[in-house]
């Protein structure tokens, strides 16, 4: 039965109404057009409302219904490849509704009700099962086999299940007290899904980015921020590791960002294809564009939308990926609605929960062992858009305590056109050691050891910088010289890498390696022909060092890398030397 | 017959409050009638059962208790029609040109609604603007919000004015109309651009929205959107590719800031209002193509930067929601250069899908990063020189710092009226001073670019 209560004031996304009862975080369909909102809060006999539409026209005294639900999204077979508004309204839908401009009052289902799913169940009648437990699988892509699982409350023993063609509302399967099971179930997106137990992360998540997961490597199930500058390259990146992480599942939350750019990865990731699969990139994505100009309300949801999915996902023991680009527009949603309601101000007009609430959201990232068993992650990699590129201000600040991974983007490097522009000395990574073991076993006995020397070549060269400001390169001594050749090898033939490229812009870890050992070959051989008495200029004109610069665009990277390490050999055996 | 309320309790600032109102909608256009006889017109901010505030256009002078207010029943709506073009309006869409009021073919609430982004055709028709900096290395794109990030005293809008002379679709005759939205600018300066638009015949097909220093500042509010409507208005419903030119956007903000001020808000960085990037938002991402239409919104705005600090939140909000933007240098404004377009904190980031193999030339990209790169290094090279002097740098080290001379002296410096051709001139310029490099430092041009392109290569091969 629903209650009708009624407008009371309208500022804004900010509606207040009266005569109702609601729950916090309740939705009320507000006004004749019944736009949705959410309650936040209530006082007395009034409660506070924000409104996920615009509010324009809408008058006191128009009734408000209150649905008596908490924002939840709806989970089951269709959620791959479907590209929603923050409150999980497919775009496709909107637009097929109401046009290409989007308009207010129109639902529409997150899941399609008329599609039908292959539904083959995996249990069978007499057989008890309890929350998170599969009972069937529905093959939603060519590689993703979803699985029908319990909803976390429920359990009980199999009554009835049905094998055949069904929509996502049909039940399939009764339990013995009379629960009847869909394909679809509901969850409210602000509370997490449950798990059995929380896992330490032990495996890469593998980009094909070289300075990530060369020196900055994020685990799976682990968390990592990308603050920058704008024009830095955030975005950027973030596609980038949609498209190339190996992760079963992306979700990307297009938070409060630009509506072109939703509409290059909408257009481009239906044509990408898949590195592991070779199945166009869209199949084991979810997109959720939230752009800058649609309702604040709706963008303050969507990062809750995005996740609830991604733990469905990790539920069925796949390894999901969520990007958020960008989690201040996030936080800055959270500050409008705060300032709307008046509510005390923190730092730099956030509200005072801007913390609790960022720590919440990234905690439910994690490696897990779901209820039924499986193991499965959420990485959680969040862009942050820091106001004139300064670390120090809150959302920044908040965001390092929590995260694990730091990748720091540089202004300076964007402009000399160093991308991805990642500052490789002010960026760090927890999980470097955590990870080592994986490394060593899978990439090279030897791995550690020549980025470990690489990193320390690059930290050695920007004390050398200092100097040479002061004085210039020449008046260094020559084998400091030499260590600035080889950094500087280091950072244009390894740490570049152009995104633009079709070769370039994934980089197996295979090849990874072998690029930076083939850097450290020159090193140690320069070095030893140095100490020898070889000259400074003719170790710096060994030709072979300037065609490294280009192998990483070959196509066939193994046979062009060998033609320039037989020829550095030869050049250096020439050299001679005492 | 719409009811007058005469039940006014408090006028402040731009704010009136009332009381004793029927239900309101929000966002209500709303008629004042002065004891006087004059009408100013206000908009519904905040209503309740109980009150309503109002914030109204023109300037709450000579408003009293015994004022009438009149609510519309409807939300700011501009009327809309072909006929548009050729004329000059007010910030709130009334003619100063003294010509009739447009008869409307339509009437759209200015607002706008967010473009869903499943209807966006990605922006790729490349614009050529006939100016290097620009069409060379920042790369603007049909659909696209590049603004200029200037500062006072900056010859801003003459990059404008040329733009808006010379930009044009390689190989296509489509219709194209220019609107142009000042925003608390001078008289002065109003003229200045209107001078140029009647000089060049533009003005026919332009639409001119203007809202002086002297006019109310809360009409500037309303001005940059009813420039919008008209340029969605040609560009969905008459197919035109249509050119915004929005000055001065931080002017916008500044009345955005009194605003909300007078509205006793909590403040957010600097005084501006914490929903600046959203408001910002709702007037940048009105650019785009449509999947189906033919026409399109392109914005080309002007922001002065405050102490020419890109920092400044202006700014920063802007560089946040824009695609790129043109960064206008000081210091090569005093070496003489025009246009003193600084390179390095410009970006086009719709660039690459704008340029390359059947739009521009495929080493377009090439090219771009190479200059980029030497450019940024020839400039910190100029330090160095200034510490030890031009003798102590190695050979390949001057070579760069002459690079960077080269660059600003023939790349950048251009003619205001001089319109280069992106493949004849700008790519031209650039191989050409490109080649003054040795061969090795080109890294990040491709060999079979070099092979092709490169004059030392090229006239052999001729």
């Amino acid at each position: 039965m629903e209650v009708k209560g009624e407008i009371y004031r309208v500022a804004g996304p900010v509606v207040t109404i009266t005569g109702i009862k609601p729950k916090m975080y309740d939705v009320v369909k507000v006004g004749h057009e019944g736009l949705m909102g959410e309650v936040i809060r209530i006082v007395g006999d009034k409660a506070t409302v924000q409104v996920y539409e615009d509010t324009s026209g809408i008058k006191p005294g128009e009734p408000v219904v209150n649905t008596g639900m908490s924002l939840s999204v709806e989970l089951g077979p269709g959620l791959l490849e479907s590209i929603y508004d923050g409150i999980q309204r497919p775009l496709k839908v909107l637009q097929e509704q109401m046009g290409d401009f989007i308009q207010r009052g129109v639902t529409a289902n997150g899941l399609d009700r008329d599609r039908k799913w292959d539904f083959k169940p995996t249990v069978s009648g007499g057989d008890s099962v309890k929350g998170g437990d599969v009972i069937g699988v529905v093959q939603e892509t060519t590689n993703i086999e979803h699985k029908i699982m319990v909803p976390p409350t429920v359990s009980g023993t199999v009554n009835e299940i049905k094998k055949g063609k069904f929509t996502v509302d049909e039940t399939v399967c009764v339990l013995s007290d009379g629960t009847e099971l869909q394909m679809m179930q509901k969850w409210s997106v602000r509370e997490p899904r449950p798990v059995s137990k929380k896992l330490m992360p032990t495996k890469p998540l593998i980009t094909g980015q070289r300075i990530l997961d060369g020196l900055f490597p994020v685990a799976k199930g682990g968390t990592a921020a990308i603050p920058g500058p704008f024009g830095s390259g955030k975005t950027v990146t973030q596609q980038q590791l949609a498209k190339w992480s190996d992760t079963d599942i992306v979700v990307y939350i297009g938070c409060g960002e630009r509506g072109n750019e939703m509409a290059d990865v909408l257009n481009e990731f239906p044509e990408l294809e898949d590195p592991k699969t070779g199945r166009p990139l869209m199949e084991r994505t979810v997109l959720i564009a939230n752009t800058s100009n649609m309702p604040v309300a709706a963008r303050e949801a969507s990062v809750y939308t995005g996740i609830t999915i991604a733990e469905y996902y990790r539920d069925m023991g796949y390894d999901v990926s969520l990007m958020a680009d960008s989690t201040s527009r996030w936080a800055e949603s959270m500050r409008e609605i705060s300032s709307r309601l008046e509510e005390m101000p923190g730092e730099e007009g956030y509200p005072a929960y801007l913390s609790a609430r960022l720590s919440e959201f990234y905690e439910r990232a994690g490696a897990v062992h779901s209820l039924a068993g499986f193991d499965g992650s959420i990485t959680v990699i969040g862009a942050v858009s820091p106001p004139g590129g300064d670390f120090s201000e809150p959302v920044t600040q908040n965001t390092l305590r929590i995260v694990k991974v730091f990748w720091a983007l540089d202004a300076k490097l964007s402009q000399r056109r160093h991308f991805p522009s990642i500052n490789w000395l002010s960026s760090y990574s927890l999980y470097t050691n955590g990870l080592a073991d994986w490394f060593t076993e899978n990439v090279a006995p030897d791995w550690i050891y020549i980025r470990d020397n690489a990193m320390d070549l690059l930290q050695q060269e920007s004390e050398l910088q200092e100097i040479v400001q002061l004085v210039g390169s020449d008046a260094l001594p020559e084998d400091q010289q030499l260590t600035l050749e080889i950094t500087r090898m280091i950072r244009e033939y390894f740490l570049q890498q152009n995104a633009f490229h079709p070769v370039d812009t994934f980089c197996p870890f295979d090849k990874q390696y072998k690029l930076l050992k083939a850097i450290s070959k020159y090193g140690e051989m320069a070095n030893a022909a140095l100490e020898s008495g070889v000259p400074m200029s003719d170790i710096m004109s060994v030709e072979s060092k300037d065609d490294l610069a280009k192998v990483k665009f070959e196509e066939d990277f193994e046979p062009a890398l060998n033609v320039v390490l037989t020829k550095m050999d030869e050049e250096f055996a020439k050299l001679g030397g005492k | 017959m719409t009811k007058e309320y005469k039940t006014i309790t408090e006028v402040s600032g731009p704010l009136i409050f009332l009381e004793k109102t029927e239900p309101v909608g929000f966002g209500e256009l709303v008629n004042i009638n002065l004891p006087d006889g004059t009408t100013k017109r206000g908009q519904v901010l905040d209503t309740s059962a109980e009150t309503v505030v109002v914030q109204v256009f023109e300037g709450t002078g000579g408003l009293n208790s015994e004022s009438g207010v009149v609510f519309t029943g409807e939300t700011i709506k501009l009327s809309v029609s072909k006929d548009m073009l050729g004329r000059i309006l007010s910030g709130a869409g009334e003619p100063l040109d003294g010509g009739p009021r447009i008869v409307p073919d339509d009437r759209i609430d200015v607002n706008g609604a967010s473009m869903n982004p499943y209807s966006r055709m990605p922006p790729e028709d490349f614009i050529q603007t006939g100016i290097s900096t620009i069409d060379g290395t920042n790369t603007l794109v049909r659909g696209q919000k590049l603004p200029i990030f200037s500062g006072a005293g900056l010859p801003h809008n003459e990059i404008a004015l040329q733009i808006a002379r010379q930009a044009k679709v390689l190989g296509s005759d489509e219709p194209f109309a220019v609107v142009f939205a000042a925003m608390g600018i001078t008289n002065e300066e109003a003229q200045y651009f209107m001078q140029d638009f009647e000089k060049t015949g533009a003005l026919e097909r332009a639409v001119v929205f203007l809202n002086l220093a002297d006019d109310p500042a809360v009409e500037r509010l309303i001005t940059p959107r009813m420039a919008l409507t008209a340029a969605e208005y040609l560009a969905y419903e008459h197919d035109m590719h249509v050119l915004v030119i929005m000055t001065d956007i931080t002017n916008y903000c500044e009345a955005l800031r009194q605003m909300g001020a007078a509205r006793e808000e909590v403040p957010g960085r600097r005084g501006y209002p914490g929903y600046m990037y959203t408001d910002l938002a709702s007037l940048y991402e009105r650019a785009g193509v449509i999947k189906g239409k033919k026409g399109s919104v392109t914005q080309f705005s002007i922001l002065t930067m405050p102490g020419d600090d890109i920092t400044h939140p202006i700014p920063d909000l802007s560089g946040y929601i824009t695609e790129g933007q043109i960064v206008v240098s000081r210091e090569l404004h005093r070496k003489g250069i025009y246009p003193p377009i600084n390179v390095l904190p410009s970006l086009s980031r719709l660039m690459n899908s704008g340029i390359g193999e059947g739009k521009t030339r495929d080493d377009h990209k090439a090219v771009s990063d190479q200059m980029y790169a030497m450019y940024a290094e020839g400039r910190d090279m100029r330090g160095l020189v200034a510490i030890v002097g031009k003798d102590a740098l190695s050979e390949r080290d001057q070579k760069i710092l002459e690079f960077a001379d080269l660059f600003e002296d023939r790349f950048v410096r251009q003619g205001r009226d001089e319109n280069r051709h992106i493949v004849d001139d700008t790519l031209r310029i650039a191989w050409e001073i490109l080649s003054e490099l040795p061969e090795t430092q080109l890294t990040r041009i491709d060999n079979k670019f070099i092979d092709v392109y490169h004059p030392a290569h090229k006239a052999k091969s001729e």
